[in-house]
């Protein structure tokens, strides 16, 4: 399958994911509020480029927006988290290892340290840039702290699930191949 | 201007960043105007799809729910027909505190209650039904049962204290007096044992003018039954040679097959009929007895 092929599934199933099973989930809390599709930004492939990262970004955001009517809402935080990844990236990784041996990020790729923090990074940026917006003019201070906090650890969960549960094959790129 | 170039170039990311930015900030502020907007419509149009596509799934979970739903309200609006009522004389005094009596005079005839099918069966020759009301929810032998459809289902037979048995339509030893709603005249309605789909309906006279189609509702003399409910329409005319009446086959209305959701009826007069049937007996007896 072609990277952009793949991607696009994977949108689509990250999407539906989050449309249609973590928001019909009964909410636990106001608090708590289960969200995984920005993952699909994180797991790109690491040589997209920085304009083409923005664009998928926006289209991501965009995409859920739409199933979930309200235009911009995600769609923000989508583009900020996929402006910094690059950034996030090269602090962490050293280039000549990850970025030319494998394809797209994943604890395979990073080491499990180095991944989680770069997911827990963009997904505090994510997470804190949305609860922003969503409460548009800062609420009380403690409760969007709280938000954002209890918000992360839950997407910190299903990530890391997710990461036990769907391990990407990934191949050892070698200059043959 | 080579300069604004070069930063522009230098910049590019950063610009695009903050103009995507822009966007996402200046659709939200604008959604509510934005709304109607044709972009969005066409996305609806979209989601609106998969969306539909999802429901269809989440309706086949929420299923059950909403039948129950359904039939609740059914079961409150059956108990609202005026064929629930009698109309009293009031040129008599009754009293009755036993019975309901609104200020319009009306004395509440029927009740209505719904309850679910727990076990059914179609294939035997004598098939019964049960439901999870008893006796403790005042289900009591010799009510009619009726589906959510409100076609006849069959007659309470016996009571347990949280389940009853219904003894179905499709039961060989069940006759009910039916009667034809276009001509009303009464008939036998019975099942000969094959068909869960179909019943006989014997004694309508060949003078009536029937066609395929014309609907069966419950007879006018019955304890069990309301009169004038649907039980079902005919489906094939036969006429019997040997005798002067039709043998009719009548498509059921409710649908054995799949029974969910049923609704019971009770007669609230029937102690007062049974009385009264027992009074005769007696007072019949009683003249039949050579005098003392």
């Amino acid at each position: 399958m072609s990277d952009l092929l793949r991607n696009i599934v994977r949108l689509l199933l990250f999407i539906f994911v989050q449309v249609y099973i973590l928001n019909e989930i009964p909410a636990l809390h106001q608090y708590i509020i289960p969200v995984i599709y920005y993952l699909f930004i994180l797991w790109l492939p690491f040589r997209i480029s920085r304009i083409g990262l923005l664009f998928a970004g926006f289209i991501t955001g965009m995409t859920l927006d739409y199933f979930m009517n309200s235009p911009g809402l995600h769609a923000a935080p989508c583009v900020l988290i996929a402006y910094l990844r690059p950034f996030i990236i090269n602090i962490l990784s050293p280039k000549e290892t990850a970025e030319f041996n494998y394809r797209e990020p994943s604890p395979r790729s990073m080491g499990w340290t180095p991944y989680l923090v770069y997911v827990l990074i963009l997904t505090i940026f994510h997470h804190l840039y949305l609860v922003v917006l969503e409460w548009w003019s800062f609420g009380s201070f403690l409760h969007l702290l709280i938000k954002v906090i209890s918000t992360t650890a839950i997407s910190m969960i299903l990530v890391i699930i997710t990461e036990l549960l769907f391990s990407r094959k990934m191949n050892y790129r070698t200059n043959t191949a | 201007m080579r300069n604004i170039f070069l930063f522009i170039r230098r910049f590019f990311t950063v610009i695009v960043f903050l103009i995507l930015q822009a966007v996402c900030i200046w659709f939200l502020i604008n959604y509510n105007r934005f709304h109607h907007a044709q972009g969005l419509a066409a996305a609806n149009e979209v989601t609106g799809w998969f969306n539909s596509k999802y429901n269809n799934v989440e309706d086949f979970f929420r299923m059950k729910e909403e039948n129950r739903r359904l039939l609740r309200l059914n079961d409150s609006l059956m108990n609202q027909l005026p064929s629930n009522f009698i109309k009293v004389d009031t040129g008599q005094t009754i009293i009755r505190d036993s019975v309901p009596f609104d200020t319009l005079g009306h004395y509440r005839h029927y009740v209505w209650r719904d309850a679910q099918v727990v076990y059914s069966t179609v294939s035997n020759e004598k098939n019964y039904i049960q439901i999870n009301r008893g006796s403790n929810q005042g289900v009591k032998d010799n009510m009619g049962v009726f589906s959510s459809g409100g076609g006849l289902v069959g007659q309470v037979v016996n009571v347990g204290p949280n389940y009853a048995q219904v003894m179905s339509l499709l039961h060989v030893q069940n006759k009910v007096n039916v009667l034809v709603k276009k001509t009303k005249n009464s008939g036998t309605l019975f099942w000969d044992g094959t068909d869960p789909h179909f019943l006989t309906l014997t004694n309508i006279p060949k003078s009536d003018s029937l066609v395929k189609g014309d609907t069966i509702v419950t007879g006018n003399y019955s304890y069990a039954f309301p009169p004038g409910h649907f039980v079902g329409t005919i489906a094939e005319i036969v006429k019997d040679i040997s005798t002067n009446f039709y043998v009719l086959k009548i498509k059921t209305g409710a649908n054995f097959a799949n029974l969910q959701q049923v609704m019971v009826v009770e007669n609230l007069q029937l102690n007062e009929l049974d009385q009264l049937m027992q009074d005769t007996r007696r007072k019949i007896d009683d003249a039949k007895k050579p005098n003392r």
